[in-house]
């Protein structure tokens, strides 16, 4: 019962992961970016709900989820189009060091703003109600529901890519950035509407881990990292790819807690996403033409 | 007042000079072609119009509108679309999906999927299927169709005949006139000489970075477009 319980608190943590995930592949995918500062930005929006929710009186931090997904979307625009825009294209290297950067500024404002110390999202009952499923099995309602929001925030977005204008632009910049601009496509804006989407999705995900766990500004690095791994196991430029890269590397962490004690739960992690970088460098469901 | 109008224009590749005091007059209903061996500067001269490289001096008038510092997709509102040297189809999208994104600025105009599915009927069986298990001629007619959905008062085409089979290549300049009828003037650049000539209206000839020689077909021996073309 131990393993089937850990099978499923890893698959719903895996959610978790890939609402990290997707907004990195995103973001590479369109402008073959690599954003260092990714997981940063996925702490900055608990820190913005935090905000909202300490200025109001009583606010369920849930609620703000919608106004924290505007702000971090409009902040990923302009982030974009008076910093990145500047790197993309301009080799791997610029974009590296630029977000490298972006990230040691966003980790020590928020240190310098809010401490180091550990803060907490306060969402009421919700964050103790669980379903029994027998007396040593129970499924959190917060957990279930991050797992939920993946999905759905997953499959909008293929809805999004598939069937819209904007959608259309961003598969057409990332297959020929080139041509794309011949065809009319103004680049810079495309790229900037990208990051703002991709931070839109991020902040789903660092809000719902703010209510589930208490959140310091130095978490980004850890997080970072999982998404990279998210992906990867999952295949580039597949979003049901990342998901089950995330469910993956969420049931390997935790069975390797299980397993080993509590304190190999990353390095469990770790050991299972090398052995299938080694095995299927490619991921499982990588979807990527090459011309 | 003309189409299009190079002045003087010399552009750069960093420290490396690929045009000299280009001058150019493209007028309304032109089939304007220019040629030349490998390397001598036709397609830089694209490129600078499509805005993809800016001239170091001279100026580029549209119109008679200075265009010269607009971005690439401000020059697609104003009417320039392109059909770019090796066709740079989008590969991971359908063919109907690469016809849309030709339409990205909504320019108004004859050109529709419908219109171009009923120019090169070949693509439209073909429309749901990602563009890079297409063969190099339907990749072609999907490359001109993708910028006639602009609705382009000029259009840049770069070597369209280039690895077609002879067949195909007809084919592509057969539809030519029916561009013309519908408002579209076309700046064509070709290294393949014998099969632009038919269908052009001017001619340019390239050498080195600098026109060699220009005028109408008609007027002009193949004695004198070979020495212009090899520079002998």
């Amino acid at each position: 019962m131990d393993w089937l319980n850990a099978i499923i608190q890893g698959i719903l943590l895996g959610g978790l992961y890939a609402l990290f995930a997707v907004g990195l592949s995103l973001v590479f995918g369109t402008m073959r970016l690599v954003n260092l500062a990714h997981g940063d930005l996925t702490v900055l929006p608990a820190y913005i709900a935090l905000i909202i929710v300490g200025s109001t009186a009583r606010f369920n931090p849930l609620y703000s989820i919608p106004i924290v997904m505007v702000i971090m979307f409009v902040f990923g625009y302009l982030l974009q189009r008076g910093l990145l825009n500047f790197v993309v294209g301009s080799g791997d290297v610029a974009g590296v060091i630029v977000t490298f950067g972006l990230s040691i500024v966003i980790m020590n404002g928020l240190q310098e703003a809010f401490t180091a110390n550990s803060q907490g999202l306060d969402a009421g009952r919700i964050e103790n109600m669980s379903i029994t499923l027998s007396d040593q099995l129970a499924i959190g309602w917060l957990p279930l529901i991050i797992f939920i929001m993946a999905v759905v925030v997953i499959a909008a977005l293929n809805v999004y890519m598939g069937n819209t204008k904007m959608g259309r632009a961003f598969r057409a910049v990332s297959d020929d950035q080139e041509a794309a601009r011949l065809m009319g496509i103004n680049t810079k804006h495309v790229w900037a509407v990208a990051m703002g989407v991709a931070l839109l999705i991020v902040s789903i995900g660092g809000v719902m881990m703010g209510i589930r766990t208490t959140f310091n500004p130095l978490l980004g690095a850890d997080r970072l990292i999982f998404a990279f791994e998210a992906v990867i196991i999952g295949g580039m430029g597949s979003s049901w790819g990342t998901l089950l890269g995330g469910v993956i590397l969420g049931v390997a962490q935790l069975l390797g807690a299980l397993i080993f004690g509590p304190a190999w739960q990353i390095l469990a992690g770790h050991v299972v996403f090398v052995v299938i970088l080694a095995l299927r460098p490619q991921g499982f469901l990588a979807k990527t033409v090459t011309a | 007042m003309s189409l299009l109008e190079i002045e003087n224009a010399s552009v750069f590749y960093e420290d490396f000079q690929a045009l000299y005091d280009i001058n150019i007059k493209i007028e309304e209903g032109d089939i304007f072609a220019c040629i030349g061996a490998n390397g001598a500067g036709k397609s830089t001269m694209l490129k600078t119009v499509a805005g993809v490289l800016v001239p170091k001096t001279g100026r580029i008038l549209f119109d008679g509108q200075p265009i010269d510092h607009m971005p690439p997709y401000k020059r697609v509102e104003l009417g320039i679309s392109s059909v770019p040297e090796g066709r740079r189809v989008f590969p991971s999208l359908t063919v109907h999906e690469n016809l849309l994104i030709g339409g990205y600025r909504n320019r108004k105009g004859p050109w529709t999927t419908d219109s171009i599915y009923e120019l090169f009927p070949l693509l439209k069986p073909l429309r749901k299927r990602q563009a890079n298990g297409l063969s190099g001629g339907e990749q072609q007619a999907l490359a001109i169709g993708r910028a006639l959905m602009a609705n382009p008062r000029l259009i840049l085409m770069d070597e369209v005949s280039l690895g077609l089979a002879p067949v195909v290549i007809k084919r592509i300049y057969e539809a030519f006139p029916i561009l013309l009828e519908n408002g579209c003037t076309i700046l064509v650049v070709e290294q393949d000489v014998q099969h632009v000539l038919t269908v052009a209206t001017h001619v340019a000839c390239f050498l080195e970075g600098r026109i060699a020689l220009e005028g109408r077909p008609s007027e002009l021996t193949s004695e004198q477009i070979t020495a212009a073309y090899f520079g002998v």
